[in-house]
C-alpha cells in the first residue's frame, strides 16, 4: 500500500479534511493473531529451507506483523528467521511530481539478503506498487534467492503483476475506500473506512498530482496506491480482486 | 519556506528543522549500504553554482545528489564565461534555461543566492554567501548534535572564534536558537559582532566563563590571513586564549562534544590531539553533510514555483 501512504492511512482517523466516512471492522485483535499463526504455518509447509527466512516489514503497518511473524514461527518451527524493517519511499514512482515530500520511515537491515528467502510483509496490499518499490529495495541488499509476499489484507485494484503468497483476508473494496490497520502492536485492528454514499470528497493535500478530478469514483483519495492516477480513467465502482 | 529553496535558517520554522533532520537521520542509513544509491531523484539535474572555491562542501552536494540518482553539474566560475564580464544573474538564468530541478550556490557576497532564487523557477539552494548563512552546515550540526546527545533543546552550546564574519556561526545561532538551546559566542572582543546579543545568544570574552558547564563546543575557522590585521590579535595570542584544548576543555561538562566546520587549522583553533579523537566528531560532521545534503535535495528537488 505503498504508494498511498501508511502513516495516513493509520492515522485517517486523525486528518481533519476527511468527511466523516462509515467505519466498518475487518479484523480485530484475535484475527489478526490467527490469521498471522495461519500464514505462519503456510510459510512452514511452503518453504523447506526455514533457515534462510528473512522477514522483512513494511513500514509502518508490516513492522509489528514482520515481528509476531517471527514470534510465531520460532513457536511453531524454532527458526529464528532473521527480521528487518525496509522502507520503500525512496523507490516510490510516484515522485516526480512537484508535491511535498513524503516522509521517510526506517530502514534496518540486519543483514545481506544474498541466500536468503524474504518474505515481504505488509499490511494492506492493494495496486501492487508498494511490493515493487520494495522488490527495487530488496536488491540493493544482494541477490536473495526468492521473495515471497505475506499480507494481512487484500483488497485487489492490483495495476502490477504481482502475486500476494499469504494473505490474512481478501476483502472487497471500492477504490475510494481506504483500509487502515491502527493501534498499539497487542491490541491492532483492521478498519474499512468508506466514504457516505454520493459524498463528494475534495483530493486529500497530499495528492500527488493528477488526482483533482470531480469523479466520484475515488480520484483524489489517497486509499489505494495509484489511485488518483488511474482514477481518472476508472469510472468503475466495482471492487476488483474481490473474487478469491 | 521548503518550497521555495532553501536561503537561510532565519526564516525556518522549528517544524521544517524538525524534517529536516528526521529525514536527514533516515537517508544516513542509505550511505551505510553497500549500494549507497537509490533511485529517488533519477532524469533529475543539480547544478552546482559556486562562484566562491569550496571543494568540501561541493563534494558533498555532489556526493549527496549522486547517491540519489540526480545528475549533478559542477559550475565554476574559473571555467565559465564570468570572466567574460557577464553578470552573475545572466549566468544563473542561463543555466536556468537549462532547466535544472535545484541549483546550489555559493558566492562570497551575503545575498546573491536569494537575488538569484528570485529569477529562477529552480528551487535554490544556499552553499554559503559572504557572512550571511551557510544553512546545510548549521543543519548537519545539529543533526549531528541531536545524534550525540539525543535531544537539542535545553543543551547549551558555545560557539569560539570570528564570530562577525562566520556564515556558520550566524546560521548555527539561529538553529539552535529555533530548536531551544542556549547559545553562547566567544572570541576576542574584535571578533564579536555589536548587537550580537540581538540574535538572543550570550557574549563572552573569557573562554572559560563561555565553556562553564556547555554540552557542546563549536571552534570556527580562523581567517589566518585576518589574524594579520591590526586589530586582531597574532595567531599565537588567540590560540593560547581561544584555542581549544584538553585543558580548556575541563570548563565544559564531561560529556562535551567538540565540533569544528573545518579545515581545522591545527594548533590554532583546535589542538592536534583534540581535532583527531573523542570528544571531537569532526568526522561525523563530515559524513552526517552528505545525509543531510541528501535530505535536502530529496525534499526540494524538482519543486517548483507555483504558476504566477
Amino acid at each position: 500500500m505503498a504508494n498511498d501512504d501508511a502513516s495516513s492511512l493509520r492515522h485517517a482517523r486523525a486528518n481533519p479534511n476527511a468527511a466523516a466516512p462509515s467505519e466498518s471492522l475487518l479484523l480485530d485483535d484475535a484475527a489478526i493473531r490467527r490469521a498471522l499463526m495461519r500464514i505462519a504455518h503456510e510459510i512452514v509447509e511452503k518453504n523447506d529451507d526455514l533457515a534462510r527466512l528473512y522477514l522483512v516489514g513494511i513500514p509502518n503497518g508490516g513492522v509489528p506483523l514482520a515481528k509476531q511473524l517471527g514470534a510465531n514461527l520460532r513457536e511453531i518451527a524454532s527458526v529464528d528467521a532473521l527480521i528487518g524493517v525496509l522502507d520503500t519511499t525512496l523507490y516510490r514512482d510516484d515522485l516526480v511530481s512537484s508535491g511535498a515530500r513524503p516522509r521517510l520511515r526506517r530502514t534496518e537491515m540486519p543483514s545481506s539478503v544474498d541466500e536468503r528467502v524474504v518474505i515481504l510483509v505488509d499490511d494492506v496490499a492493494s495496486t501492487g506498487r508498494t511490493i515493487r518499490a520494495a522488490m527495487d529495495a530488496l536488491m540493493d541488499f544482494g541477490r536473495p534467492r526468492g521473495v515471497q509476499v505475506a499480507a494481512l489484507v487484500d483488497r485487489g485494484h492490483r495495476e502490477l503483476p504481482i502475486k500476494i503468497d499469504y494473505v490474512g483476508k481478501n476483502v472487497p473494496t471500492q477504490r475510494g475506500d481506504r483500509v487502515a490497520m491502527r493501534g498499539p502492536d497487542d491490541a491492532l485492528e483492521v478498519v474499512l473506512l468508506r466514504r457516505a454514499e454520493g459524498k463528494l470528497e475534495p483530493p486529500s493535500g497530499r495528492s500527488l498530482g493528477g488526482g483533482r478530478s470531480s469523479k466520484p469514483s475515488g480520484a483524489g483519495e489517497a486509499g489505494s496506491d495509484g489511485a488518483q492516477r488511474a482514477a481518472g480513467e476508472r469510472s468503475s465502482e466495482e471492487p476488483e480482486g474481490a473474487a478469491q | 519556506m521548503m518550497g521555495r529553496g532553501l536561503l537561510g535558517i532565519e526564516e525556518l520554522s522549528r517544524d521544517d528543522i524538525e524534517l529536516v533532520l528526521d529525514t536527514a537521520l533516515k537517508m544516513k542509513e542509505v550511505g551505510e549500504r553497500d549500494v549507497k544509491k537509490v533511485p529517488t531523484l533519477r532524469g533529475r539535474t543539480i547544478i552546482n553554482l559556486f562562484f566562491e572555491p569550496s571543494t568540501r562542501t561541493r563534494t558533498s552536494f555532489e556526493i549527496a545528489g549522486k547517491r540519489l540518482s540526480a545528475d549533478v553539474v559542477n559550475f565554476s566560475p574559473s571555467s565559465s564565461s564570468l570572466t567574460k564580464s557577464e553578470s552573475i544573474l545572466d549566468t544563473a538564468k542561463t543555466l536556468d534555461a537549462m532547466d535544472p530541478d535545484a541549483v546550489v550556490i555559493r558566492h562570497k557576497v551575503a545575498g546573491v543566492p536569494k537575488r538569484i532564487a528570485d529569477e529562477l523557477d529552480a528551487p535554490v539552494i544556499n552553499a554559503g554567501d559572504g557572512a550571511h548563512e551557510h544553512p546545510t552546515q548549521a543543519l548537519l550540526d545539529m543533526m549531528t548534535v541531536l545524534e550525540e546527545k539525543g535531544r537539542l533543546d535545553g543543551l547549551t552550546v558555545t560557539i569560539i572564534g570570528d564570530i562577525a564574519h562566520s556564515r556558520v556561526a550566524r546560521s548555527n545561532i539561529y538553529g539552535f536558537r529555533k530548536m531551544g538551546a542556549e547559545v553562547r559566542v566567544a572570541g576576542p572582543p574584535t571578533m564579536l559582532p555589536q548587537q550580537v546579543e540581538s540574535l538572543g545568544v550570550k557574549a563572552f570574552t573569557s573562554l572559560r566563563e563561555a565553556l562553564d558547564g556547555a554540552d557542546v563546543v563549536m571552534a570556527l575557522r580562523i581567517q589566518t590571513e585576518r589574524l594579520a590585521g591590526a586589530a586582531f590579535p597574532t595567531i599565537r595570542e588567540y590560540s593560547s586564549t581561544f584555542g581549544l584544548d584538553r585543558q580548556k576543555l575541563r570548563f565544559a561538562k564531561d560529556d562535551a562534544i567538540v565540533m569544528h566546520p573545518g579545515p581545522v587549522n591545527r594548533g590554532v583553533e583546535l589542538s592536534h590531539d583534540l581535532a583527531d579523537r573523542r570528544p571531537s566528531v569532526i568526522l561525523d560532521q563530515v559524513r552526517n553533510g552528505v545525509a543531510l545534503r541528501m535530505a535536502v535535495l530529496y525534499l526540494l528537488a524538482g519543486r517548483r514555483k507555483p504558476a504566477a
